[in-house]
């Protein structure tokens, strides 16, 4: 199925027998089981004001597109979403609905904030193919509850996106990184937080411990980042193992788009998990989980990690303040593991209360949330 | 404005209720003398008073548990409260209620500046859990006007926001995590030092849910390092069409100020008068602040003032030191004392697409003239966040009625221009009949199912947020159950 308008997306919704997969650009792959339902033809630009820093479009709008129209007016989204094409294996084209829907947000979500954090706005169809609305197009607004972030990281399992109002920023002048070598894993993220404790405002704070190095990025007006990638040198100079290393503009937009993507798991068999916690118990927690590979961004608060295949990785892991989300793996392993993590049981109550709500037949998404 | 009619079977109950939590709270923690509980009668928008059946001020999460399973299984309904500085009459009570405070919740649990978060309990004014970082250079971003007095209670209940916001970001996106505590007495964790709290986003909705869903005993929030420095510049305009353009201009530019803000001209009269901060006589004022380094905040107000130029700005007024910040930030932080002093005031909050500024000002204008009464604008300009105050006069009959009237219009106006009701103030009593100018009715109705959840009985703050007549059926089982 793959409406047109909202209306047709309601009554897809209200007619269907049994479970829906819904699927914005299929670059992610949560693929639940069930009769596919796209969003695809809810595409298009409907609003965009510069001036106001607020765009509306319909759910299955194109990033690219999305994207396109910002960098016309030198405006971008600054929560940096991540493209899964090539960590996942997949082809399509990911779409705004997809990214809100999923929460996805970028190394830039330590300085700017996530996805959830720009949404102002949504339209969507419940489960019984009810058209709500929530939010609007405004940056303030707290009239009544707040369903707009309910619906941000729901994967759709409350309702199918139409439409989405965001918050864009302005496309820095420029931007720049430090390279530095370190020798582990504690040494970079005791390095990454000071970083992030001065008032020079990183938006990029990643470790790659495959080639050894913490990275730090600073946008901004060019006198602006050259002056605070030199004060962080300096300040740093004290906790560096070794020499930063200065990356240029286009060498910086590289680095950080292979980070913000996992390029380095690109092409490799095995499990990807994706892992929220506090930064300082990130070397600990990595240590014991003993992946194949790692890859450290937000100062340490989110590790990625490439496992072998149906391997349980959050039994090892231990407790810790945070959660651990299964992003890459066979059918099978989904379903034994779960793709998210299993919640305490008065808050597993609370979510399946809401989906009894918002999805009284339990035909959306099902099972992706847990 | 109307409320419930108060559940004679709880107030028949009274001394009962009182002999219970005086089983589970110490004795100057249950205030229930009609001469104690008038303190909790009212929140700041002081216009409507009740006072409570009683007041209780746990000193612990596990009190305040002790309190809401006793509560729930009496069926009395339970105010939350911090610092009772709400606008909107969130924290107002009903007689058959028990205000619960968290007044006496206030200490710092754990400052953690290798991870940037600091948890407190929600008891804690805003104020001073900047001032429990502020020696190590750090800051907790939200910065109400009311910061010296408001609760973290209430800015979470509020999802409040501040000046500085339009870089920063509103409390949402500050809060990293709570201890809630359900109206049947189960403690729940949500979130804590990771970003991004795992399953749905519990968080998100708990956060602006004004005392309805639970209550936040402890919160974790993102603390931030100082910048090294920040200043404001002060322009002055002819026109508000003109102020207005000139604020999209340097957002379109890439500068990204801390915080721009605006005054019109009656609102520069009256501070003037007050504060003497020696403001220029004109239509519209902006007060925009930038940060950074000395040589990064020259770079950004040469551009603020290069794009100001070309709107023919009556005057251009920059800080050469801080004493100099402080006088241009004097006038418009005393804005609204200096509007107390002339008249009672009512403050609103709709927010509206900053590109329908200059319409929806001159429609305020024709509204306020038709109505009689004055109206002075101040308001969050980078983010379309108004604060029309509206003066009356408390003591003559129906002004009162007539300023709530000319209010509901404003803030239909600002729905119309595709904004909202209110922006960070909530929606209380005040703006409790309005949502339906807003919202239709599923659209509410999917706001009741969260509430349905959380507190099935509808035993927290009912009275709230949402149409009388839209939650009867709901508040009504609890009462037939009697
Ligand atoms: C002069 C003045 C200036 C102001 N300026 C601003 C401003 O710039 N920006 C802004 O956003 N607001 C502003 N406000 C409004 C007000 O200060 C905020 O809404 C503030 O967050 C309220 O905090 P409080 O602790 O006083 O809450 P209260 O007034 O006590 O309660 C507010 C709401 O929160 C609920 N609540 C309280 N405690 C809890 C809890 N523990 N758990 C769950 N719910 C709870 C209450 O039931 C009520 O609905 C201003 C108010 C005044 C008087």
């Amino acid at each position: 199925m793959r409406p047109e308008t909202e209306a047709e997306l309601a009554e897809a919704i209200r007619d269907a027998a049994g479970p829906l997969e819904i699927r914005g650009g299929g670059t992610r792959g949560v693929g639940a089981a069930g009769a596919r339902l796209e969003t695809g033809g809810l595409a298009g630009i409907s609003l965009y004001e510069p001036g106001a820093l607020t765009l509306v479009a319909g759910a299955g709008t194109p990033l690219a597109e999305v994207e396109a129209a910002l960098a016309a007016e030198n405006q971008r989204l600054a929560f940096e979403p991540m493209d899964h094409r090539g960590l996942m294996g997949t082809a399509g084209a990911p779409t705004l609905g997809g990214i809100f829907a999923a929460n996805i947000s970028g190394p830039r979500r330590i300085q700017a904030g996530a996805a959830r954090d720009f949404l102002l706005g949504v339209r969507f169809v419940d489960g019984a193919g009810q058209i709500l609305r929530n939010g609007g197009r405004v940056m303030k607004n707290v009239t009544g509850y707040d369903l707009v972030k309910l619906m941000a990281g729901a994967h759709g399992t409350l309702g199918v996106l139409s439409e989405v109002a965001l918050k864009v920023l302005p496309r820095p002048e420029t931007e720049a990184s430090l390279e530095i070598a370190v020798p582990d894993a504690a040494a970079a993220v005791a390095l990454l937080s000071a970083a992030l404790g001065t008032p020079y405002e990183v938006s990029g704070a990643a470790y790659d411990p495959g080639r050894g190095l913490a990275l730090l990025r600073v946008e901004g007006f060019e006198a602006s980042v050259g002056y605070r990638l030199e004060r962080l040198a300096a300040e740093l100079a004290g906790d560096l193992a070794g020499e930063a290393q200065r990356l240029s503009a286009a060498a910086s937009a590289r680095l950080w788009q292979g980070i913000r993507d996992v390029a380095a798991f690109h092409g490799l068999p095995g499990d990807v998990w994706r892992i929220s916690c506090k930064p300082s118990e990130a070397p600990a927690l990595a240590a014991r989980i003993g992946a194949e590979r790692l890859l450290f961004d937000w100062g340490g608060g989110l590790i990625w990690a490439l496992t072998p295949e149906g391997d349980d990785l959050r039994a090892r892991a231990g407790a810790y303040d945070g959660h651990a989300t299964l992003v890459r793996a066979s059918a099978e392993t989904r379903a034994q593991l779960g793709r998210v993590e299993p919640q305490p049981a008065p808050l597993a109550m609370l979510a399946r209360g809401l989906r009894a709500k918002f999805d009284p037949r339990g035909i959306l998404n099902p099972g992706v949330m847990g | 404005m109307q409320m419930p009619q108060p559940d004679s079977a709880v107030i028949a109950r009274k001394d009962r209720l009182i002999a219970r939590l005086s089983q589970v709270l110490p004795a100057d923690a249950v205030i229930h003398d009609p001469a104690e509980t008038r303190a909790y009668e009212c929140d700041a928008l002081t216009a409507y008073k009740c006072p409570p059946l009683m007041a209780v001020l746990p000193g612990s999460t596990a009190e305040v548990a002790a309190v809401l399973k006793i509560c729930h299984e009496e069926g009395v309904p339970v105010v939350p409260r911090g610092s009772g500085t709400s606008l909107a009459g969130g924290a107002l009570p009903t007689a058959d209620c028990v205000i619960l405070g968290v007044a006496r919740m206030n200490r710092v649990l754990e400052t953690d500046y290798a991870n940037r978060v600091i948890r407190v309990e929600t008891g804690r004014t805003n104020l001073s859990v900047t001032g429990a970082v502020e020696a190590e250079a750090f800051f907790y971003a939200p910065d109400p006007s009311s910061q010296l007095a408001c609760a973290i209670a209430g800015n979470v209940a509020m999802n409040s926001g501040g000046a500085h916001c339009l870089k920063y970001g509103v409390t949402t996106n500050n809060l990293l995590g709570v201890t809630l505590v359900l109206m049947d007495g189960t403690v729940v964790e949500i979130g804590g030092a990771h970003l991004d709290a795992g399953g749905l986003d519990l968080l998100g909705v708990i956060c602006g849910s004004e005392g309805q869903l639970g209550v936040v005993t402890e919160a974790t929030l993102r603390i931030l390092r100082k910048p090294e420095g920040a200043l404001p510049v002060l322009m002055g305009f002819d026109s508000s069409e003109v102020a207005g353009a000139c604020v999209s201009d340097i957002i379109k530019a890439g500068v990204l100020p801390v915080a721009i803000e605006f005054m019109d001209r009656p609102c520069i009269r009256a501070t003037e008068a007050f504060a003497h901060a020696g403001y220029p006589d004109c239509e519209a004022l902006l007060i925009i602040e930038v940060e950074g380094s000395e040589a990064e905040i020259a770079h950004q107000l040469d551009l603020i003032k290069a794009i100001a130029a070309r709107h023919d700005p009556v005057e251009i007024r920059e800080a050469a030191d801080e004493d100099e910040a402080a006088r241009i930030w004097l006038g418009r932080k005393s804005a609204f004392g200096a509007m107390g002093q002339i008249n009672d005031y009512m403050c609103l909050d709709g927010t509206i697409p900053v590109s329908s500024l200059p319409m929806v000002l001159r429609r305020i204008g024709e509204l306020s003239e038709s109505f009689g009464l004055e109206v002075a604008n101040v308001f969050h300009a980078g983010d379309g966040n108004m604060h029309p105050l509206i003066l009356f006069d408390a003591n003559t009959p129906g002004q009162l009625e007539l300023c709530e009237a000319l209010g509901a219009e404003i803030l239909k106006l600002c729905v119309e221009a595709g904004g909202c009701l209110t922006g960070e103030h909530g929606v209380g009593v005040e703006k409790r009949d309005l949502m339906g100018h807003q919202y239709g009715p599923g659209d509410l109705e999917a706001q009741l199912w969260v509430k349905d959840v959380f507190d099935p009985a509808w035993l927290l703050n009912p009275a709230k947020v949402f149409p009388l007549e839209v939650t009867a059926s709901r508040r009504q089982p609890r009462l037939a159950a009697e």
